[in-house]
Formats: structure tokens, sequence, C-alpha cells
């Protein structure tokens, strides 16, 4: 069950694997997450599906190693089996009927974007894509993000590659040049997200975020994973995890977001010293 | 001659001071002597009182009998028909408000001890007996049931028993749901709930883990899948916050996710993967099991003061009165007459406080209940580092919502047309708290029994 079909490094830490999950793969939309344990201890990771084969009946996931549950996934090899899988979860990005979507995607948040890009073209949209990294070492998924955009803009923090700048700039710019989408669809990290809104709201341009909070089901049963959205109390899980980014309280998600930081800066140390021994 | 005594036999238990920083089980258990000494309490009576206020049914004189006989196999024998959670029941049912609450014993002096009774047998048999399970003969029928809780289990242990070819599946990676996730381990022993998951895996019922049924498959394609009739017991869903100012700072919790995190997930282990806030002062807000347990839990991890607030009084605390008095033993703090109003945060969006009101009790509302009145210029804060909100639940929305034709009403709950828990759909029965609203773990059971009787009756009638 589970099995690990092909494990790559995108970046020096950016993993991509393809998993045998054919129930999932039957299902599994661009928007939508599956949550995993890695081995029978672990916690259980959120992650969005990055992309799925319905006739192979295998799923993608692509990970930043961040955290001790990460580097916990990441010990796992290729032939090696998931202990638990579950999805798809959370609601699909909505993508009927759209002529003209700008896609901006941040660090490993273009992992989640690119299969929104690729659906999208496919649906025969006019495609633009921003993404952004912080440096060249860290770019992935250029070739895939070129493959399904009539434009693509790549963007580094410190100009090692691509245009040097923020996303936010050169959507602005794409936006100024008189290109009108129907919407900007942004999925990163939050305080990008958060100022990719501000952009669009300038513009009035309608913004779909993709929020990726702390959870623990996945199923709407524990509530952790709750957002205001528009003066209420959404479930990211169930409720989402796309809302319209123009709603979203960013702020109190950012504070939230940031509950565990210590407790995961300590489970960190402990799983490195852990690897360092195994490889030592 | 029956033991005219009229206490109950006592169960020894672990000191309050002792077990409140412990996860060990709280209540030990009857030795088989002081067992047979409870059965004998007994009176046999003809009319079984309590019985009928049994939601599953269980022959209670008759399993007693044979305790008082030192026949615990045979008392076994009795409980096994009616019931595929006899550990789980001896300790979570609410026995007061049913079979012992009817007990003749109880008119002068006290019940019989039907709960420790049950669960003395349910444990003796797993610890001694090495009866095999015999399976029953295949009927060729297929049911799938949705949700291993309370309700699934049950359903799918009964239809099982009559040769049904039964598969639950499960929407977290384990079985049990809230016997799992919910209830914490002092008061029900996760390897007890394994054990009794495991009977029903050796009667034959497949346990598919890791499937949201609404999400992985639909219930219109589990019948293209083959299966004749479902059961839904998918269980409450939702945690309901107050609507408050400041719910969402940091160390505000709903008892679903503290619970989870402690039970399912296991932070109370040290060195567990999972994280949960070290919290000084706790409030937990509501008066229900779900509240004691998650109020007792926080004790357990090392919070010096652990607040029960409720809106109403002490009379009208929903939770079962061994919980509370559980609770106070262990040094929870009642606030009761007392409803937060403000959650109040630090300049980081820690937690620091709850501006609360107190409250009076006015006339009966619909409820029957006295409406509690918020007492004029009565503000006050109280200071805490976590807020754990249990105060309900509502309906979970993925059944509904890729179900077509299945009626639910205006809360979201599934509508169903009698105790056989039939939906407005062919085929497809309900039960348990996706039905009712958050309710108890024997409720569940009684409407999962319902639903299995009558899909056995659908079935063969086809």
């Amino acid at each position: 069950m589970f099995e690990i079909l092909k494990k790559e490094a995108l970046n020096p830490t950016v993993v991509r694997m393809t998993i045998s999950a054919p129930l999932i793969a039957r299902k599994a939309e661009p928007g939508q997450f599956v949550i995993l344990r890695a081995r029978e201890n672990s916690e259980r990771i959120p992650l969005t599906v990055a992309d799925f084969n319905r006739e192979a009946g295998t799923v993608t996931i692509i990970y930043q190693i961040v955290g001790a549950g990460t580097m916990e996934l990441n010990t796992l090899q290729e032939g090696d089996s998931l202990h638990d899988l579950v999805g798809p979860l959370g609601v699909a990005t909505h993508t009927d009927g759209m002529k003209k979507v700008c896609i901006v995607g941040g660090g490993v948040g273009c992992a989640i974007a690119y299969p929104v890009a690729k659906k999208l073209h496919e649906l025969g949209a006019e495609v633009h894509s921003v993404v952004g990294f912080r440096n060249q070492e860290l770019v992935i998924l250029e070739d895939e993000f070129r493959s399904v955009s009539n434009e693509l803009r790549l963007m580094t923090d410190d100009g090692s590659y691509g245009q040097k700048g923020l996303v936010t700039a050169a959507l602005e710019e794409l936006i100024q040049q008189g290109n009108q989408y129907d919407e900007v669809i942004a999925i990163g990290p939050l305080v990008m997200m958060k100022f990719v809104c501000q952009v669009t709201k300038k513009y009035g341009v309608k913004t779909i975020v993709s929020m990726n909070p702390i959870m623990i089901d996945g199923t709407g049963m524990c509530g952790g994973c709750r957002l205001t959205v528009g003066g209420e109390t959404k479930f990211a899980c169930v409720d989402g995890p796309d809302f319209d980014g123009h709603l979203v309280d960013f702020d109190e998600a950012l504070a939230r977001g940031g509950m565990y930081r210590e407790f995961e800066a300590h489970a960190r140390e402990a799983a490195c010293s852990l690897l360092k021994k195994e490889v030592e | 001659m029956p033991n005219m005594d009229p206490q109950k036999t006592p169960m020894p238990s672990q000191e309050p001071c002792v077990r409140n920083t412990n996860f060990e089980e709280v209540a030990l258990g009857y030795t088989p002597e002081m067992a047979v000494n409870e059965a004998k309490r007994c009176l046999n009576c003809k009319n079984k009182p309590c019985v009928s206020a049994c939601p599953v049914c269980v022959d209670i004189p008759a399993f007693i009998q044979q305790v008082a006989q030192e026949n615990f196999d045979a008392a076994y024998e009795v409980l096994s028909r009616s019931t595929a959670l006899p550990a789980v029941c001896g300790r979570v049912c609410p026995q007061e408000s049913q079979c012992e609450g009817k007990c003749v014993r109880g008119i002068k002096g006290e019940s019989v001890g039907i709960g420790r009774l049950e669960r003395f047998v349910a444990d003796w048999h797993r610890e001694h007996s090495a009866s095999e399970t015999v399976i029953p003969p295949s009927n060729g029928h297929r049911v799938a049931v949705i949700g291993a809780g309370p309700s699934g289990l049950t359903c799918a242990g009964d239809l099982a028993r009559l040769g049904y070819q039964v598969t639950i599946y499960e929407a977290l990676h384990v079985a049990g749901g809230v016997l799992s996730y919910g209830i914490p381990e002092f008061r029900l022993p996760k390897r007890i709930v394994a054990q009794e998951i495991d009977g029903l895996r050796k009667l034959g019922v497949k346990i598919e883990c890791n499937i949201v049924i609404g999400k992985t498959l639909t219930v219109d394609e589990l019948f293209e899948m083959g299966y004749e009739a479902l059961f839904i017991g998918s269980g409450a869903g939702l945690p309901r916050f107050m609507g408050i100012p400041g719910e969402s700072l940091k160390g505000v919790y709903s008892a679903n996710e503290y619970l989870t995190r402690i039970n399912l997930m296991k932070a109370y282990q040290p060195g567990s993967a999972t994280p949960i806030k070290r919290s000084e002062k706790v409030a937990v807000v509501g008066g229900g099991n779900v509240a004691m347990d998650a109020a007792r839990c926080a004790k357990r991890m090392g919070a010096k003061e652990v607040y029960i607030v409720y809106r109403r009084g002490m009379q009208e605390l929903p939770a079962r009165h061994e919980e509370v008095e559980h609770a106070q033993e262990e040094g929870i703090i009642f606030k009761t007459l007392c409803n937060p109003i403000e959650v109040l945060g630090d300049e980081n969006g820690n937690v620091c406080g709850m501006r609360c009101v107190e409250m009076e009790l006015g006339e009966p509302d619909s409820s029957g209940r006295r409406r509690p009145i918020v007492k004029e210029g009565s503000e006050f804060v109280l200071e805490v580092d976590t807020m754990i909100m249990s105060i309900g639940t509502s309906p979970n929305p993925l059944i509904r919502n890729t179900t077509p034709g299945l009626e639910t009403n205006r809360h979201g709950c599934i509508v169903v047309q009698n105790e056989d828990g039939l939906t407005s759909r062919e085929g497809v029965y309900a039960g348990g708290d996706a039905v009712t609203g958050a309710a108890t773990v024997i409720l569940a059971m009684g409407a999962g029994k319902n639903a299995a009787r009558a899909i056995d009756e659908y079935l063969q009638g086809k």
C-alpha cells in the first residue's frame, strides 16, 4: 500500500515523490490535498496534491524538508511505503469558465500552483504564471510551468536567475500592461499571498489563495485549521483550502501558524541529531 | 441468599492526587471475589426493569446470575449476544440514567453495580478465555459501514454474527472513532478498544482505514462496488465555537482538537511527535462529559489550575455525575454560572485571559432547564493561558454534500424514518451522532444495533 515509486530532489530541500494510491488518483483534482503518516507513530502531515495520474493510479507530492515530520518522511526511499495516506481532501480549485488567469506561485507553493496552471491550460484558458524563489538554487518546476503558460515570469529575490524582484512587482506590471484576469490564483507563503492580495485589491481583481493551516484529521473534526474569512469562522479542510484572498484575515493566520514554532524547533533539532547519528 | 448490603461493593481506584498526574486507568476493576459479592446483590427480578432501560437490551439479570455462580465465561456469552463492546460499555455507559437507574435495589440504597460487573466480565474474558471465535457461515450478502466508531462497530458486529460480509470504512488511520480519538486513556485504555475491535476482525469484519466516504469514495460508488446496504455512522463533526472575540488566539482549542492531540496522536507520551501547548492555567468551556475529559487531560498534562466554566449551575451540568465527582476529586475547579464573553491575548497573540460574566438562573426554557441570565455589572477577568471550547459539534458536511437524495434536517443531521435508522435513500441506514448530534457512546451503539436488525430484515426480504 502507498508504495513510493519514484523519489527525486527538485532542489537541495525540496523533494518530489510519486506514490501508488489508485483510489486517491481516481478522484484527485488540482487544489485538493492528502494527509500522510510516514511511519506508525509519525505526525499527520497535510500536503497538497502536486500531480496525479488516473491510469497509472499514482499521486505526486512535493515537500520541503523543514521540520521533524518532513525529515522523517524524507528517510523513506523508492520501494518503501507510506504508513498512511488519505485523500483527496478539501474542495478542488474552481477552474470552470476561466478565460484568462494569472497564477502566482512562491517557493514550494509552486508545487501546488503547477497542477492548477496545467488544468487551466488544458481547459483552454490563457495562463500567465509568475513564480518566485529566493535564489537560482531553489528554482523548481521551471519547464513544467513553461509548458502550460502563455506567459511566464520567473523571479528571484537576489536576481541570481530570471528577473530580480518579488512576485508582486511582476504581477502588478502584468496588470498595468492591461491584462484583464478573471482571477489571480496565489499559492505560496502566507506573507506572499497577503501582499499579492493587497496588489490585486487595488485593481479590483478577484484573487483566490490556497491556505495551509495546522490541521490534524483533515475531515472537519478537530477544528484546528479554522480561519477567519469575511468575518466568519471557516475550516480549511472542508470549506477550503481555497478562499477569496480579499476576505482572509492573514494576520490572524500568520499568528496561528506560529503556534508550535518552539516545539517544532526542538523537534527539528532532535530529528537532526538523530539523523546525523544514522549517517555516521 | 442475596447479598442485602445497601451499598455497592466498592471498586478500587487510583488515589485522586496520584491519578491526576498520570494517564493510567482511574478505576481498577473488581476482583472475582468482589464481582461475585456484587452479583449476589441482584434480586433477579422477573420483570427486569434494568433491561428495558438498556439501549442494546443486554439480558442483565442473566449475565449477573452467571457471575454470582462464578461462571464468568457463560456470563460473557450472555453479554456478547447483545453487545460487541462490553469492556467499553462497562466503562463509559451512563448506567445511572439507564440500567442502574431502573434497578429495584436502587429504591432503598444503591443499585446493583451493573456497569462494574459488565466491565469485570469483559476484562476477565479478555485476560483468561482462550475460546476461539466461531465465524458464522456467510450468507453471501455484502454490507458497508461508514465510520468505525461505536455505532458502526456495533452494526458491523451484529451483521457479521448473522453471516453478512461487512466492510467498515474509516477516515482516520485507526478504528474506534471517539473511543480512540476522544475518550482519554485513563477512562478507556486504548488497548481495550483495540482488543474489542480485534474481536470484530476475528468475526470476519474488514476494516479499511484512511478512506473518507464523501471524498475517496461516495455512497453511490459503494453500491456500485456491490454492497447491498449501507450504514452511516460518521459521527458528529465540526466543533462549535462561541463566536466571541479572540477565539482565534493561540491557545484556544476545540475539545476535539485538544483530545485528538492527546489521545489519537499520543501527545501525552514523552517524546511524542505531536505538539501541544504546555499550559499553566486552563479554562474548559462547557459542562458535558467531553468537557470533563478535556479538563482532566489538561490537569494530567501538568496544568496547575484547571477550570470548568459553565453558564448554568452544578445541578444542570450535563456530564455524568461520576465524571463530575472524579474531576472534583482531581482538583478541577468548577466555575459555574459563569460565561466567557471575550478571549484576551497578549502582544504575541497568545491567550492571557478570559473576560467573563456571572450568570443567574431564570425561568425554564424550551429544553426544560432554567435559562441562564447575565448578572448586571458582574464582569471579571479569569487569568488563563489556554481555553478549550467544549460546547458541542455540528454535523460534518462531507457525506450529505455528495449523496443525492439523502435528506438532512436544518441542522445538517441525517433524517431517519424511525428507530431502524432508515434514511430517505433505499438501503441506506444511519445512526449515532450523525443523526442525533452529539450524544453518548451507548445511544450510538443502540442505533447501530437497531439498524443491523433492520438491514437484515431488508436484505432477507429482498
